[in-house]
């Protein structure tokens, strides 16, 4: 579980983040939804730690990083899986040397406990003996797999995942989302999307988090999303003909 | 000049967080083995090239600058082996590197910058600077002197071979190859060159690990790594020229 209270963050004259309270659930797919440059993604960086917020706290499991020592924010940083945008797989390294990296740079196994465990997560992803293949020749769909298999192969307790959906077809989205929900139960972690793929929050959405301007504007989750008489929230999930006739056959 | 303290802050944040030792020292021997490749191995065709042109060049110029009769013809073979060692090969072979190893470095890290690839390792738990940069800055410490070397006798080759075509026989140039050489110059030649490879690799890394926005912002960083880069360069020669030989 992940809680942040009272985020503030300001680039210069720009007020990004106002007061931002919300509880990422354990077990559930937590979703950052909201328009883009509302400030969902400097939200999921400032709780990577890619930014430093101005104000605010954050407990992971209730503790909180910043009275952590770099010792235990460089074990802490172990328990976070990343899914990134445009998945940040390295380039000139094969799809099992990518998956490998983490457990390379921090574990002590023997090459073949780590490749047991990078061949589980492959399996894990659908991409059962596609060790040797380079990025390159991955589809953007597979990329993304490859990447959500590195960001598991450390077992973490959280998983972070940026658009997963961009840049890949409906069918292939879909898949991705199945995936990102199953692992999260399976491995009973706290997941948290940032999205504005509107398939994704019916899909997937067990907690839902809607930030518009910078402010939390609404909390619930994908059932209680049609029932929410918000304006800005309808302006935006329902902004499409085919959602706003859902909403009305609902 | 705000603007040019605020670099030179980021760049010794920088320096300091890549000089450190490493978190494993298996993936890091691995890297390293992987810059010592690229930095060196695939320098080395363009370095003899040139040096060897080069040196064919400055014997030829000072064979027809030295015709009076006055003028023994080992001036040749001495001016040759004194231009190539004091300057051609550590400053100018250092400026070609600066230009192809500079915008490699620079190119690479500013692609995984903007594809967030060094977020990902941050993320990790990874210092990146120190797993990316630290490889880059030892493999230019580490090859820069041995191409500079070899620039150096490629290049006394060449000029050999100049010094032929424009009757200056072997005796003449071996002899002033050999005249009065004070081996201090090489030691100059391979401090000057260290000072070098430290200006290029880690120039050109702060400008490709702090590169933003996409395509175009990783070109600009890789142009600026290479201009930064020449300009230490030839400011370094001066002052470290000035510092060892007067």
């Amino acid at each position: 579980m992940i809680e942040i209270k009272g985020i503030e963050k300001s680039f210069d004259d720009n007020h990004v983040l106002k007061n931002v309270s919300f509880t990422f659930e354990k077990g559930k797919t937590n979703l950052i939804i909201g328009e883009s440059g509302s400030g969902k993604t400097t939200l999921l960086k400032i709780l990577v730690g890619l930014h430093k917020k101005d104000q605010g706290t954050i407990l992971f499991n209730g503790e909180d990083i910043n009275k952590m020592s770099n010792k235990e924010i460089r074990r802490f940083r172990q328990e976070i899986g990343m899914l990134f945008q445009g998945a940040a797989l390295y380039d000139y390294l094969t799809v099992e040397e990518n998956i490998m990296f983490p457990l390379n740079m921090f574990t002590n196994k023997t090459h073949r406990e780590k490749l047991q465990r990078v061949n589980s997560c492959l399996k894990r992803v659908n991409l059962e003996g596609k060790n040797d293949l380079m990025p390159s020749e991955l589809s953007g769909g597979m990329k993304k797999r490859v990447a959500i298999a590195r960001a598991i192969v450390m077992e973490p307790k959280y998983l972070f995942c940026d658009e997963p959906n961009s840049g890949l077809d409906p069918k292939t989205a879909i898949l991705i989302d199945n995936l990102i929900q199953e692992i999260t139960v399976e491995y009973n972690i706290t997941t948290i999307v940032n999205t504005h793929d509107m398939n994704s929050v019916i899909q997937i959405g067990d907690n839902i988090a809607f930030i518009h301007r910078g402010e939390m504007w609404w909390k619930g989750n994908k059932e209680n999303l049609f029932r929410s008489n918000n304006k800005e929230l309808s302006n935006f999930v329902f902004a499409s003909k085919l959602f706003k006739r859902l909403k009305q056959s609902s | 000049m705000l603007k040019l303290l605020k670099h030179v802050g980021v760049y010794v944040i920088m320096i300091k967080k890549t000089i450190s030792v490493p978190e494993k020292w298996g993936p890091f021997k691995k890297q390293l083995l992987l810059e010592l490749s690229k930095v060196g191995l695939n320098s080395i065709g363009i370095v003899l090239f040139i040096s060897f042109f080069v040196g064919g060049v400055v014997s030829i110029q000072t064979a027809l600058n030295l015709q009076s009769p006055l003028l023994p013809k080992y001036l040749v073979g001495l001016a040759s082996r004194d231009s190539l060692i004091l300057e051609f090969s550590p400053t100018m072979i250092s400026l070609i590197l600066a230009g192809k190893v500079g915008s490699s470095i620079a190119s690479e890290i500013g692609s995984m910058r903007v594809s967030e690839q060094i977020d990902a390792l941050e993320i990790m738990g990874v210092n990146s600077a120190s797993f990316l940069i630290l490889p880059k800055i030892i493999a230019c410490l580490f090859f820069f002197p041995f191409l500079v070397i070899l620039s150096m006798g490629i290049g006394m080759l060449g000029a050999w071979i100049g010094a032929l075509s424009v009757n200056i026989t072997t005796v003449d140039f071996l002899y002033g190859l050999k005249y009065e050489f004070i081996s201090f110059y090489i030691t100059y030649a391979i401090i000057k060159t260290l000072f070098f490879a430290f200006i290029v690799s880690s120039i050109s890394a702060y400008f490709g690990y702090y590169a933003q926005g996409g395509a175009i912002s990783v070109g600009k960083s890789s142009t600026e790594a290479v201009v930064y880069s020449s300009v230490f360069i030839l400011v370094f020669n001066f002052i470290l020229t000035k510092l060892i030989l007067t």
